[in-house]
């Protein structure tokens, strides 16, 4: 009942996103067809503008949007005129979201271990380095770190490509270069929940029935400490879902991030409403997904 | 404090997230193809591959070998030489053409290319449905201009006509000297009709796709490639050198350059894919080629804001402009500091000299003007786009006025829809700007000046100058209209200077030239793909 209201509240929530998205960008200065070259005649400029309807008021601009979203179709880009969002996002999406998931994979099984060893080996030294560890993944940018990778790994040794989006080979670099921040996130959401999970009274409780400690960490205290990485999780896979623009600009990847931020340099409306719903109802999922989640590993959330 | 082997049996509520890993569709994203036999990196995603709706270089360079129009490019000169028409005349006044098709022209698909398919191919480029931002490339047909402005609506009125299968007449308004290269740019080129009815806008995606060029689309991936295929169909089939061609859309120069640097990509023909940084090491190296094309940056003044308004003003701000600085301190590529604006080297024109660095005169001139060594000279900014090239020079340039003239002006810089915007609306003091010619003629350059063109963004409007312009592009001897033009470049960049040219731009690209043969440097900076060709080394 709980999941299936908060469903419902999505809707208006993602019209309100869709109306924001589609004032705003029309409200910044410039316009798709804004070029250096002024057209040889006005008239030209007024083609444009009345093939894309944007001769006709916002608001009337706004409910053909949503007239053409109530059959699944986002409209036409404005830049790529051959194409229309359905289909960027169709070509751009598939690579995205194997690029995001692998990323999303590597995080957890790096992370975890990371701060589940940190918290365990509480105040020694592998606690020292695992913090440093997750300390710099988290503070150096992608745009240092892929180039590096580049650099070691298919510049010097050549064990891998340096780009282009081909065999499974190639998703090694980015997969790492768009993890690590996450991972070292992770990690460090993980040892704070480890080190707060073992301070409550139920494991003293357990550990004074006798518990071995083994089986307190990995069967009492896992569970409770990886809920803040849950709640991370859900914003973390949509950022990570819609892909990243930094990260397919350095290995040239075919991913939707390029799209989520030139597509506002350029005015492209339509794909500028259609990816910002995109990642709204990326967002809205998986955090219900990840509130879901919530009722299965914790024993004490309980929704109406 | 661990044990291994019981962590392993454990079960881990975190198995959920690899679920949800493993749920994601992971499929359907790896390709594995045979690799093309020429890899070539281009500037950016392509916008449209459609000849009428193209604006770019980059989608140029691919529409090339796809299209065709009645003439085509030579490689080595970018001139135009017959492409699907095999000859032409013109009529002694110079207004009359007509081009005789070759009779074995067949689309990629095998259907018969006639006179009449470029008669529609041309209504399209000026059909106001097709909303083609280049449609003046046509303006120069008689009627061309009024049937795209909705002035008439009988396509059948624009001059240009399919007597038989074999022959296009064209009328013209006016002689042009240019109209044979314009016959070879991409919005005059011969599209498909039937496929264009059919699918409508999104036609260029069709499978199978007719072409009239060298190449045919195999596919178009965004932001990944797109692949081409020697049309055998097309009539000089002999003389396509590559078989399959891939074109990827770059946008970062390091990755550009590691690609190439591991023998992955074969040509990378764009200077913004050259990191700046190592610009100095590279342009040393033999595989790195700098050429000449026609492009000038230069200043523009808002003559209707004040101070600006008084020519002496501009002309000494012009004065104290050391252009050599310029070029030897920030662009470094070996572009050459210019005074005029039509670039050295465009077709039947020799440019003339404007204004020449002489701070002594341009300190003299604004003490006439009412400001000696700047008193009372008003604050004023400059628009530039904001890319750190651009803000270097502006950061030069404000140093060179404060020094020279002891004026103080701001740098605005600003994104590039808001520059284009504001540049647009006149909302500016002095603007870095720039300007890459359509085709190689000097009308290309000074024509935007005119009075009220759509791209003279100064305000400055000069009946004289107008005049020249006009006259020039009533002239049908080479020399007399050349003479024409540069009594209007003078104007234009000596005497009542609204604008300041100040350097012209080099091309660079890079591929290995002991491997890569068939390009050549031109003004043009173009590059036809059926002449581009890769050896492999010696075994």
């Amino acid at each position: 009942m709980y999941f299936l209201r908060r469903i419902l509240f999505a809707i208006p929530l993602l019209l309100v996103i869709s109306a924001l998205a589609f004032a705003l960008v029309h409200l910044a200065p410039g316009g798709p067809f804004d070029r250096q070259r002024i057209p040889a005649s006005p008239e030209i400029e007024r083609h444009l503008l009345a093939k894309y309807h944007l001769d006709e008021p916002v608001w009337k601009q706004y409910l053909e949007f949503l007239r053409d979203l109530g059959h699944g179709n986002f409209g036409v880009s404005m830049k790529y005129r051959d194409h229309s969002v359905n289909d960027l996002i169709a070509q751009g999406l598939p690579v995205s979201l194997t690029l995001g998931a692998l990323a999303f994979g590597f995080a957890l099984a790096t992370g975890l271990p990371l701060g589940f060893f940190a918290a365990a080996q509480r105040g020694r030294w592998p606690d020292r380095v695992g913090s440093l560890l997750a300390l710099l993944a988290v503070c150096v940018p992608g745009f240092v770190i892929a180039p590096v990778l580049i650099i070691v790994f298919a510049v010097k040794l050549k064990w891998l490509p340096v780009a282009l989006w081909e065999s499974p080979w190639h998703l090694i670099l980015p997969t790492i270069a768009l993890g690590l921040y996450f991972s070292g996130q992770v990690a460090r959401l993980m040892r704070e929940g480890m080190l707060s999970a073992m301070q409550s009274e139920f494991i003293t409780a357990a550990r004074a029935k006798g518990l071995g400690e083994n089986e307190l960490l990995f069967k009492h205290a896992f569970r409770i400490a990886v809920l803040p990485v849950v709640s991370y999780a859900g914003p973390m896979l949509a950022d990570l879902l819609t892909g990243s623009f930094i990260i397919e600009n350095i290995f040239q990847l075919p991913g939707l991030g390029v799209f989520l931020v030139n597509s506002s340099l350029n005015r492209d409306y339509p794909v500028v409403v259609g990816l910002s719903l995109l990642y709204a109802i990326l967002l809205i999922g998986l955090n219900l997904i990840v509130d879901f989640a919530y009722t299965l590993l914790d024993p004490r959330v309980k929704y109406e | 404090m661990f044990d291994f082997r019981r962590a392993r049996r454990f079960n881990l509520p975190a198995r959920f997230f690899f679920l949800l890993v493993a749920a994601l569709p992971l499929g359907g994203c790896l390709r594995h193809e045979p690799p093309a036999d020429l890899t070539l990196i281009n500037k950016g995603e392509p916008e449209s591959l459609d000849p009428q709706i193209i604006t770019g270089q980059a989608e140029m360079r691919i529409v090339e070998g796809l299209f065709e129009g009645l003439m085509r490019l030579d490689p080595k000169t970018a001139r135009a030489i017959p492409g699907l028409a095999e000859r032409y005349e013109v009529s002694p006044d110079g207004k009359n053409y007509t081009f005789h098709l070759r009779t074995n022209l067949v689309w990629s698909t095998g259907e018969p290319i006639r006179a009449e398919d470029v008669v529609y191919s041309w209504r399209r480029a000026l059909d106001p449905a097709t909303a083609s931002e280049y449609a003046g490339q046509l303006y120069y047909i008689k009627n061309g201009e009024e049937y795209n402005t909705g002035k008439i609506t009988d396509a059948a009125r624009v001059g240009v006509q399919a007597p038989d299968p074999f022959t296009v007449r064209v009328e013209l308004n006016h002689p042009t000297a240019f109209f044979p290269d314009l016959c070879a740019f991409p919005t005059l080129y011969v599209v498909p009709r039937r496929t264009i009815e059919k699918y409508g806008d999104g036609w260029i995606m069709a499978h199978p796709l007719p072409s009239s060029g060298p190449y045919e689309l195999v596919y178009w991936r965004l932001n990944d490639r797109v692949r081409l295929r020697k049309n055998p169909r097309y009539w000089d089939a002999a003389n396509t050198r590559s078989a399959v061609i891939d074109v990827l859309p770059f946008n970062s120069a390091s990755t550009a350059l590691n690609l190439y640097e591991q023998g992955r990509a074969d040509i990378v023909w764009d200077k913004e894919l050259v990191p700046a940084e190592l610009l100095d090491v590279l342009l040393r190296r033999p595989d790195f080629h700098t050429f000449n094309y026609l492009g000038t940056v230069f200043l523009r003044f808002n003559v209707t804001h004040q101070p600006f308004d008084d020519e002496r003003v501009r002309r000494a701000l012009g004065m104290a402009v050391d252009r050599e600085r310029i070029v030897k301190k920030i662009t470094r590529s070996g572009e050459p500091a210019t005074t005029s604006l039509v670039p050295a080297g465009t077709a039947n024109y020799d440019p003339v000299p404007g204004l020449a660095y002489n701070p002594a005169a341009a300190a003299k001139l604004l003490a006439e003007a009412g400001y000696p060594g700047g008193r009372g000279f008003p604050r004023f900014s400059t628009l530039v786009y904001g890319i750190k090239l651009n803000e270097d020079i502006a950061v030069e340039l404000q140093q060179m006025w404060r020094d020279n003239l002891g004026i103080t002006m701001e740098l605005r810089p600003l994104e590039w829809k808001v520059y284009l915007s504001t540049e647009n609306h006149m909302d500016y003091d002095v603007s870095l700007s720039d300007w890459i010619g359509d085709y190689n003629d000097a009308q290309t350059f000074l024509g935007m000046f005119t009075s009220g063109d759509g791209n003279n963004h100064t305000g400055w409007k000069n009946p004289g100058y107008d005049g020249l312009i006009r006259a020039a592009g009533e002239q049908a001897d080479l020399a007399a209209r050349e003479q024409t033009f540069q009594r209007a470049e003078t104007l234009l960049v000596h005497d009542a200077a609204p604008i300041v040219p100040i350097y012209n731009y080099v091309g660079v690209n890079y591929y290995d030239p002991t491997r890569i043969h068939g390009i050549y440097a031109n003004v043009l900076d173009d590059h036809p793909l059926r002449a581009i060709q890769k050896t492999l080394p010696p075994p």
